[in-house]
């Protein structure tokens, strides 16, 4: 054992030689492979510890959400409905909700409005409880800064700020203004007894798919959405853009391919007749095979520890700075949100392999020729 | 006693476990702050809780953006978020040339200056 360990150490030893005679070369060839790693990596990390965030936080979601449709559109919805689901066996509550969007003409930004469904976090009259974003966008300098806003020319409507929300909890509350309902009604002009949709509360979530059948048997026009549809939507979408992230590092990755397959395949005249003379002077083809071998891994798992570290720094101590403006889109508000560090086992043994294997088979598969041939041949 | 040999695959060696060694620190990072995850986790699941609210507020830039899970059936970005049109001919439709042109003031003499 002892012995075979030495031998492999030698071999190590000189591949590690012959890879510092071409060091430009090489190295560059595993910062190249640790930035395909990198990207590839950060996008996974960053997307799962996204759907992470959204799985854990709308567990809080109501159980189910019930709209009007009118004419194949969202349209407000009846109070009365409210008493109606509640007198579903199951059903522990049923309550308007009032939420609606508001333009900032001054910067462009979108903000959503909302009275909130516990009593205890309602506002007082004339005053607003704001999302972390909202004095980002709006420069309001001090605590107290009240906030004004204005729905056309000449109107101006002021909330005293009773407390801003923790950025804590800005992954949902960036842009959330949360106002009191008599409020909320006046600033849209919005009539007594109707509502955005309602919000459901059922004891037993096993019960959910039995409550909407009932309720959709009552309420044949209206539109039901889950928390589990909710949450599904969220995994979909996080999935999709992990996607996308990779879909734009593919053109790189596909040119990574070529280049590492280039590399790592055709072998140049001078290693051919390098492994001619090693062949030549004594050396096993079960040696050469070894020697490639270390060569291989030696840059495939440097490049992989490294891209992936460095994917975990970007993602979770740098905030994913490189990610940002893709997911910011348009968005005036985009969220100062912290991610829970995790890393996904499954998904980091998946990466490795398909980032090790390949090129540690890319490596071997030409020097089998080479190696079985005859030296003398090989020389020449 | 033999003199020491320098080594590339020290060298090698060492780089590896270092780059393991970091890929262990990450884990435990991952795993030592999840107790302080927790408790921001459960305090943002409170707000969503006590607040009533469906969707996160990543994407602010329009209804659909902002409320995926609440928007309508067929509305774009509900299913694929790069689909910004749902359907190919919403391609040849162009967004509005204007938002209209902001101000904010007191009265509507200080608006429209």
């Amino acid at each position: 054992m002892k012995r075979f360990l030495r031998r492999q150490r030698a071999l190590a030893d000189y591949t590690l030689a012959a890879l510092a005679r071409r060091r430009v070369k090489n190295i560059s060839l595993v910062a190249i492979f640790a930035l395909v790693v990198f990207v590839v990596a950060s996008a996974m990390l960053f997307s799962t510890a996204l759907r992470h965030e959204a799985e854990a936080t709308l567990e809080g979601a109501p159980e189910l959400i019930v709209q009007n449709l009118v004419m194949g559109r969202h349209d407000m919805i009846e109070g009365s409905v409210a008493e109606t689901l509640a007198g579903i066996r199951g059903v522990t509550r049923a309550e308007g909700r009032l939420w609606g969007y508001f333009y900032d003409s001054v910067n462009g930004a979108n903000y959503t409005l909302m009275v909130p469904r516990d009593p205890g976090l309602v506002p007082g009259p004339g005053e607003a409880i704001i999302g972390e974003g909202i004095p980002r966008v709006r420069e309001m300098g001090w605590d107290s800064a009240p906030l004004f806003l204005s729905r056309h020319p000449g109107d101006l409507v002021r909330f005293d700020v009773a407390e801003r929300i923790s950025s804590q909890a800005a992954l949902v509350s960036a842009d959330l203004i949360l106002i009191g309902e008599d409020d909320f009604r006046s600033f849209f002009d919005l009539p007594q007894g109707v509502y955005t949709d309602i919000a459901v509360s059922i004891r037993n979530p096993r019960e959910i798919d039995t409550i909407v059948d009932k309720a959709g048997a009552l309420l044949p026009a209206a539109r039901f959405i889950t928390r589990d549809e909710i949450i599904r939507t969220y995994r979909k979408l996080f999935s999709w853009r992990e996607g996308i992230m990779v879909a734009l590092a593919g053109a790189a990755i596909l040119a990574f391919a070529i280049f590492a397959a280039e590399k790592a395949s055709g072998l140049s005249a001078e290693e051919a007749r390098e492994i001619g003379i090693l062949k030549a002077i004594g050396w096993d083809m079960t040696d050469v095979i070894a020697m490639k071998l270390w060569e291989g891994a030696l840059v495939s798992v440097g490049a992989f520890l490294l891209g992936t570290v460095a994917a975990y720094l970007h993602v979770f101590l740098l905030d994913a700075g490189l990610f940002a403006p893709i997911l910011k889109g348009w968005s005036v508000i985009y969220p100062d949100f912290a991610l829970t560090p995790m890393i996904d086992g499954v998904q980091l043994t998946a990466l490795f392999f398909l980032t090790v294997a390949p090129y540690v088979a890319a490596t071997l598969v030409p020097i089998w020729r080479t190696a079985a041939a005859d030296p003398d041949e090989v020389i020449r | 006693m033999r003199p020491r040999v320098y080594r590339r695959s020290d060298m090698a060696f060492g780089l590896i476990a270092l780059g393991l060694a970091a890929l262990a620190l990450a884990g435990g990072h991952a795993a030592l702050s999840r107790g302080a995850s927790q408790a921001r986790l459960a305090e943002t699941a409170a707000l969503v809780r006590a607040a009533g609210l469906t969707d996160l507020a990543l994407f602010t830039e329009a209804r659909y953006t902002r409320n995926p899970a609440m928007a309508d059936l067929h509305t774009a970005f509900q299913d694929n978020p790069m689909a910004f049109e749902h359907f190919p001919s919403g391609t040849f439709a162009p967004r509005p040339a204007s938002f209209g042109a902001g101000a904010l003031g007191f009265d509507p003499a200080e608006v429209a200056r």
